[in-house]
């Protein structure tokens, strides 16, 4: 039960500062996702995300970042493992899963549904 | 014909009058939003963790789910409405990113399979991998070189 | 033949006659307070076509049509059709009026469509160029916001000075002969940028030149406001209007409550949660062409001054940094 407060309490801090990038500096909201991802690899480099998915859960894992996050650790570990192709390799082998779903869900819901205006 | 202001007067004078965004709502529906969003992935984690899959099963399967949720959710006409209400609360989860690969590509459904949803279909999240695997790729030189000077 | 007065204004001596209006609008707009002077609202924002840009054409020709059925002319006595939209290539308009075997010229003015083709379409007349000409304009919440926004389906906000484009078409019969309100003389307005850069807030990029052709007209005319009923902008929205009379208060010019605006006037901007009101070529066009148009005939306005207004926008050239510019034409009618 602490764990679904916790999530709910990180993630919805972490899109806080999303709205407060889109309030405050007219940051466009697809500017905001790349800086987002970007941080995440960063903060997933120095080690710093971790330690946020380990508190917070999905908290850390669903917002944007924790996409950056897995980039990270995903390079590193092949990294670790083939050492400089690695490089090449560890980001999306990582995110396989996730990007894999976009395409295959987006494809599927797209070609079955149709766009209606707000009312 | 005279000019009573100048461009640069003019500019100041529309950003002073320029009526502000709701922020404080604003930032409540962002938290409010984007905070029930990770708690629906933190409850899917949770139920698969009880089946006994490991950390790295856990992971993939709740954010393939998460997808699926924002794609289903775009595809039945909600989720601008989510995204309307809570802003950044909706865009910034993995959810959102479902969504702004979805919306072009129903959008773009009129101008073919190919060059309509193919295509588009990366209009708005394409930006995201294009910097989040470069970063990746930088981020590896960097924990390459790390090692080797350690 | 038309005369120039002072720098920018035009004096049509034939006095051509707006004849009939007519204007078809989409849902929302049918839920507003004007809804009742528009000729049909539809409810399908695809009006029963397969996409968005058909649907605005659909809107296009069916305003026409009606207006045509109205002033009691046949498409043939048109000689020509004025028109334009926001799409790329003026699609709405090209599409609309392909099957109707008239002469045609497409025209680009962004929101001031209206005015400009009621412009050109005067003195066409007043030159004995034309005898009937049909002006027409038309914008769709839908294809508009494909080509300059978000997917519909995006899940984003809109930004408080955002404008909310317009579904709906007019379109006006103009003659040399009949019965309506008369178009005595129109200004053309130069193209005014004062550097404003936000797509979301068009109407900080019209408002200067609105005013810019408002002070010409008046300038030009010898006229004042109180020679004017009603000082109609075209689509400036509610921030754009009080940056007007910001401007217009600078040139000692004071619009006391003669002043309205198409863009805050086919919704309820607090109920239909539309922030800052509306804009799109189809704005203006159906708020004349229905609404005002009756007010007209029903003895209530004597003279207005019609001033559509356009934000000469490019995503492209707003991505490459640039600053938008804008222009405002206008056309004075008199009872």
């Amino acid at each position: 039960m602490i764990d679904l407060l916790k999530a709910f309490l990180l993630g919805g801090v972490i899109c806080v500062i999303g709205q407060l990038l889109i309030d405050l500096t007219k940051l466009t909201p697809a500017r905001i996702m790349v800086l987002f991802v970007v941080c995440g690899v960063v903060l997933g480099l120095l080690g710093i995300y971790p330690c946020l998915v380990d508190w917070g859960g999905a908290g850390a894992t669903v917002p944007l970042t924790g996409f950056g996050n897995v980039l990270a650790k995903g390079v590193m570990k092949d990294v670790d493992e083939f050492g400089f192709l690695g490089v090449f390799t560890g980001g999306v082998k990582a995110a396989a899963a996730g990007i894999t779903a976009a395409v295959t869900f987006g494809y599927i819901i797209a070609i079955t549904s149709k766009a209606r205006i707000k009312k | 014909m005279k000019k009573p202001i100048s461009k640069h007067e003019y500019q100041k004078l529309v950003e002073k009058k320029a009526p502000g965004s709701h922020v404080v709502r604003n930032l409540f529906a962002a938290f409010f939003t984007g905070g029930l969003i990770c708690t629906v992935g933190q409850g899917i984690m949770m139920l698969v963790k009880s089946f006994g899959a490991d950390k790295d099963t856990v992971a993939a399967v709740t954010s393939i789910t998460m997808i699926f949720l924002g794609a289903f959710l775009t595809g039945i006409n909600v989720y601008d409405e989510i995204g309307k209400f809570g802003g950044a609360g909706a865009s910034v989860p993995i959810t959102g990113f479902s969504n702004s690969i979805v919306s072009p590509a129903m959008e773009f459904k009129k101008e073919g399979y190919v060059m309509g949803v193919g295509a588009k279909m990366f209009l708005i999240a394409g930006p995201v991998l294009v910097y989040g695997i470069f970063a990746s790729v930088v981020a590896g030189i960097v924990y390459f070189i790390w090692k080797q000077v350690m | 033949m038309a005369k120039r007065l002072g720098q920018q204004t035009i004096v049509l001596d034939k006095q051509p006659i707006v004849l009939a209006g007519a204007a078809i609008v989409g849902r929302k707009e049918g839920d507003g307070p004007l809804a009742k002077y528009f000729d049909e609202v539809v409810d399908d924002e695809y009006a029963g076509e397969k996409t968005f840009e058909a649907a605005e054409s659909r809107l296009m020709r069916d305003a026409f049509i009606k207006a045509l059925e109205k002033s009691g002319k046949a498409a043939k006595d048109i000689n020509v059709i004025l028109s334009g939209d926001l799409l790329n290539q003026c699609t709405a308009a090209s599409y609309a009026f392909r099957d109707s075997d008239t002469p045609y010229l497409g025209l680009f003015g962004a929101c001031s469509t209206m005015s400009e083709s009621m412009l050109i379409g005067s003195i066409l007349i007043d030159s004995g160029a034309a005898d009937y000409v049909a002006c027409a304009a038309s914008s769709h919440f839908c294809s508009a916001e494909r080509q300059f926004r978000f997917p519909l389906e995006y899940g984003s906000q809109r930004t408080p000075t955002a404008q909310w484009t317009v579904t709906g078409a007019g379109t006006v019969i103009l003659g040399k002969d009949g019965q309506g309100p008369r178009i005595t003389c129109v200004t053309p307005g130069k193209i005014i940028d004062e550097g404003i850069k936000d797509a979301n807030n068009m109407g900080a990029a019209m408002s200067p030149a609105a005013c810019d052709t408002i002070v010409q007209h008046l300038q030009d005319t010898g006229r004042s406001v109180d020679d004017y009923d009603l000082i109609l902008t075209g689509d400036l929205g509610s921030f754009g209007s009080a940056m007007l009379r910001e401007l217009t208060v600078r040139n000692h010019i004071d619009l006391k409550s003669k002043h309205n605006d198409c863009g805050m006037m086919i919704f309820d901007l607090a109920r239909q949660g539309v922030d800052c009101g509306e804009s799109g070529c189809g704005c203006s066009a159906a708020v004349f062409s229905a609404y005002i148009l009756e007010q007209f005939r029903l003895g209530l306005l004597k003279r207005i001054l019609f001033i559509a207004t356009g934000a000469l926008l490019s995503p492209t050239r707003t991505q490459q940094g640039e600053t938008i510019p804008g222009i405002a034409h206008a056309v004075c009618v008199e009872a």
